[in-house]
């Protein structure tokens, strides 16, 4: 009896695994900047940058802890005096365009551009022609008549 | 004529739609790969992970060819790959470890228990050289050449399979 009373106390329990560190995080990665200005900057790129633990999420929106790594680096280096666009460089130098949230055109993205523009020239092309055509149509229609 | 492009539009979206059933079937790939192969390592020094080693800087990484295994002693992929690192050590290899957001003690009950391939181990307790170096994960590991230059990134634990391959790599970092 007292076996499956402590058996169901136990379900009761949610223990959690620890798969993760129990190492305080970084200095700056649940901290804001002290100055409004660099934080809104940090922040902004912040939420254009992957988290590469948690792949579909930014590294503002995640809680992984490298997450919060990253979020220290890009805060420190806005600190330091770097741009957004030096430490979004300074990103894609190590884990390719994936890290980065924000679609640039390279050999292998060109056609991303490159397609809707193509398709709009075609569609207009058409509809000219059909419009043009329809025109020309009606024209004599109402000569005739 | 006519009739074939009526049928246009249900074809494409029959395609699409066959694509993402197939997409579907596929595994998908979660590794990112460091893009930093064939680059120098960037400088760093790491204070010792316990007290047991000394820590690792870029400096260490000069002789001759070696392994950086970035690990940690919360990692449970680590365990599974600590016979292979073994195997590596016994044929010569030297690995410096680097030890992300670890504590000394941990570390130093780690190594008792499975064992210390390692000469030194730097303690990297925000993940900083291991973002420089662009690797995403706990186990990983790097051929750096005498030169201090990155050759080849292994992602994940190391299997009885890999040790070869990581030997091989090895050799032509020479």
């Amino acid at each position: 009896m007292i076996r499956w009373v402590f058996a169901a106390l136990l379900a009761l329990l949610a223990v959690p695994l620890a798969a993760q560190d129990s190492m305080p995080p970084a200095p700056y990665a649940y901290n804001q900047l002290e100055d409004p200005a660099l934080e809104a900057k940090a922040s902004a790129l912040m939420h254009t940058l992957r988290c590469l633990k948690c792949q579909s999420q930014s590294i503002a929106d995640s809680d992984a802890p490298m997450a919060g790594d990253m979020r220290h680096q890009v805060r420190a280096r806005i600190l330091a005096g770097e741009s957004p666009d030096q430490i979004r460089r300074w990103l894609i130098a190590r884990y390719g365009d994936y890290v980065s949230y924000e679609p640039e055109v390279s050999s292998t993205t060109w056609p991303l551009f490159a397609i809707p523009v193509l398709v709009i020239l075609i569609v207009a092309g058409v509809l000219l022609r059909r419009l043009g055509k329809r025109r020309s149509d009606g024209g004599e229609a109402e000569a005739k008549a | 004529m006519r009739k074939l492009t009526l049928w246009l539009p249900l074809a494409l979206f029959a395609f699409f739609a066959g694509l993402a059933a197939y997409m579907l079937t596929q595994e998908k790939d979660q590794f990112v790969e460091s893009t930093m192969i064939g680059q120098p390592l960037p400088a760093f020094a790491l204070d010792p992970a316990f007290d047991g080693l000394p820590g690792a800087s870029k400096a260490d990484f000069s002789g001759k060819p070696k392994l950086l295994n970035i690990w940690a002693s919360w990692c449970l992929p680590c365990i599974a790959e600590a016979p292979q690192l073994e195997v590596l050590k016994q044929q010569g290899v030297e690995i410096i470890g680097i030890a992300i957001r670890d504590k000394p003690a941990d570390v130093a009950n780690f190594l008792n228990r499975y064992g210390n391939p390692y000469t030194r181990i730097g303690s990297d307790k925000i993940s900083e050289v291991q973002l420089a170096i662009g690797s995403s994960g706990v186990p990983e590991t790097f051929v750096i050449d005498s030169k201090g230059v990155i050759r080849h990134q292994h992602i994940g634990d190391i299997r009885p399979e890999d040790v070869p391959v990581l030997l091989r790599e090895l050799e032509e970092a020479q």
